[in-house]
């Protein structure tokens, strides 16, 4: 293959093929945390959120990519999270995110240390 | 989706396609790009459909690239589709066909913008007379040329000499129909089939013997995207989008991609040879590329028209392993020969993707 003489070049593709995802934990999780498919991704935990201005940390968007098998990524944002419960105060549909957040530590946590 | 469903949005999405007596507006680019597309749709309306088809030498640009790139405001674009329509009026045509979809989508935007806004079209009608005495009439039916070949599909698999069918097993080429976005995306009612599943290339496909394949990234941007490419430093952007696309349907194995856009065709062929070269990887059989055509270069061969004379010598993927297919007759000795016979010089071959 000749060197990139083009100036610019091609980025991953952010496709996600959902029959390769391994939904196993997410799938314990659910059985834990029945609140994690309760969310309907309005973003009020995000808008809240003391350290998603800095750290990128978002509720809605951990549960996302988890569900997507993006698990390191959701993993990465999450540690960012300060445990402070402003998301649980603010969530229209009542989920204990703050409970949620440390269900997800400890199933995807036990993962990482495997 | 199920074949069913689509037939009902099909059903919903329908539009009047006038039958005789078109405008017609080229695109700015096309002829650059591939240039028998355009001769090869004046051939089919005139000499093939005997259609009252015409077009004049005053026509300019519709303003699309310029109002897309930022480069002019709307009402600039506006006042130069004003005295468009003034040429139609003068000329005693009612019904405009634009040849490129984001003229296409410019005109259905404009005409939209203006009904919303009546003051908006009170304005430009004084600027354009300002701007050069014309007056206008608003167009009583605006269509893309694609819609033409749509309408008149059937007739044209009736004169077909070859169909979209593999000679040697029988079976129905396997076909990506791409739509060009500004077709149906920002008014899914002015485009046939709608936007999520237009039926305009999946409707001649199907007249012409090939299978349509469902694959999914179906909808997604060609990659062209004008600020995307006419920046260099955006040009990633531009790949990208190509690349994801090309991913996305390479497990469906398929023969030719159709589409209806001035610049689709253009970025899917080209970018194959520039992903070839940047990963070295190519999508076709046997280290060719997949083959993109325009509907009118696809018109043209099922219509048995020399594929050199449709200008499918300047497609950067070869076209002949598809023409093999079909068993669509051609001189190799001639791929390079202008239409005075002379020869128009042979391009150099890319190292990762095979041509001739």
């Amino acid at each position: 293959m000749m060197e990139n003489i083009f100036g610019f070049s091609i980025s991953p593709s952010s496709a996600i093929n959902m029959d390769k995802v391994d939904r196993a934990l997410f799938e314990e999780l659910c059985r834990v945390e029945p609140d994690a498919v309760r969310c309907m991704a309005c973003g009020s935990c995000s808008a809240t959120c003391p350290a998603a201005a800095f750290s990128g940390m978002s509720i809605r968007k951990v549960l996302l990519c988890l569900q997507r098998g993006k698990e390191k990524e959701a993993f990465r944002m999450m540690s960012n999270c300060m445990l402070c419960g402003k998301c649980t105060m603010v969530c229209p549909r009542g989920i204990n995110t703050r409970r949620l957040v440390l269900s997800i530590s400890r199933i995807y946590g036990k993962e990482d240390t495997k | 989706m199920i074949y069913q469903g689509k037939q009902k949005i099909w059903s919903e999405y329908q539009k009047e396609i006038p039958d005789d007596k078109w405008f017609y507006v080229r695109s700015c680019i096309r002829q650059n790009f591939f240039p028998a597309s355009e001769k090869m749709l004046m051939e089919i309306c005139r000499n093939i459909l005997k259609k009252d088809f015409y077009e004049t030498e005053h026509h300019t640009t519709c303003g699309g690239i310029a109002y897309h790139c930022d480069t002019i405001p709307q009402e600039t674009a506006m006042t130069i589709v004003a005295r468009q329509f003034a040429l139609m009026t003068e000329a005693g045509y009612e019904n405009y066909v634009a040849s490129c979809i984001t003229s296409f989508g410019n005109y259905t935007e404009i005409l939209q913008t203006w009904h919303e806004f009546p003051e908006l079209e009170a304005r430009i009608r004084e600027m354009l007379w300002k701007a050069c005495r014309k007056e206008f009439n608003k167009p009583k039916y605006l269509a893309h040329s694609s819609d033409l070949i749509y309408k008149f599909r059937n007739l044209i698999a009736e004169k077909a000499k070859f169909r979209l069918v593999n000679r040697e097993t029988g079976e129905p080429l396997r076909v990506v129909e791409h739509i060009g976005c500004h077709y149906a995306k920002m008014f899914p009612s002015k485009g046939v089939g709608g936007a999520e599943y237009p039926y305009v290339l999946a409707g001649m496909v199907e007249s012409w013997g090939g299978n349509v394949i469902d694959y999914p990234e179906r909808r997604h941007c060609c990659g062209y995207g004008f600020r995307q490419y006419h920046i260099k430093a955006n040009r990633g952007y531009s790949i990208s989008n190509t690349h994801k696309k090309f991913e996305s349907m390479e497990p469906y194995r398929p023969d030719m991609i159709i589409t209806n856009c001035p610049g689709c065709p253009y970025f899917l062929d080209r970018w194959q040879y520039v992903i070839a070269e940047m990963e070295g990887k190519t999508y076709g059989a046997g280290g060719f590329g997949i083959p993109v055509f325009t509907y009118e270069e696809v018109a043209g061969l099922v219509l048995g028209y020399d594929p050199w004379d449709l200008g499918l010598q300047l497609h950067q993927v070869a076209v002949e392993p598809l023409l093999d297919k079909i068993g669509i007759p051609y001189r190799p000795e001639d791929k390079y020969k202008g239409l005075d016979r002379k020869d128009i010089m042979r391009p150099g071959l890319p190292e990762n993707m095979k041509c001739f």
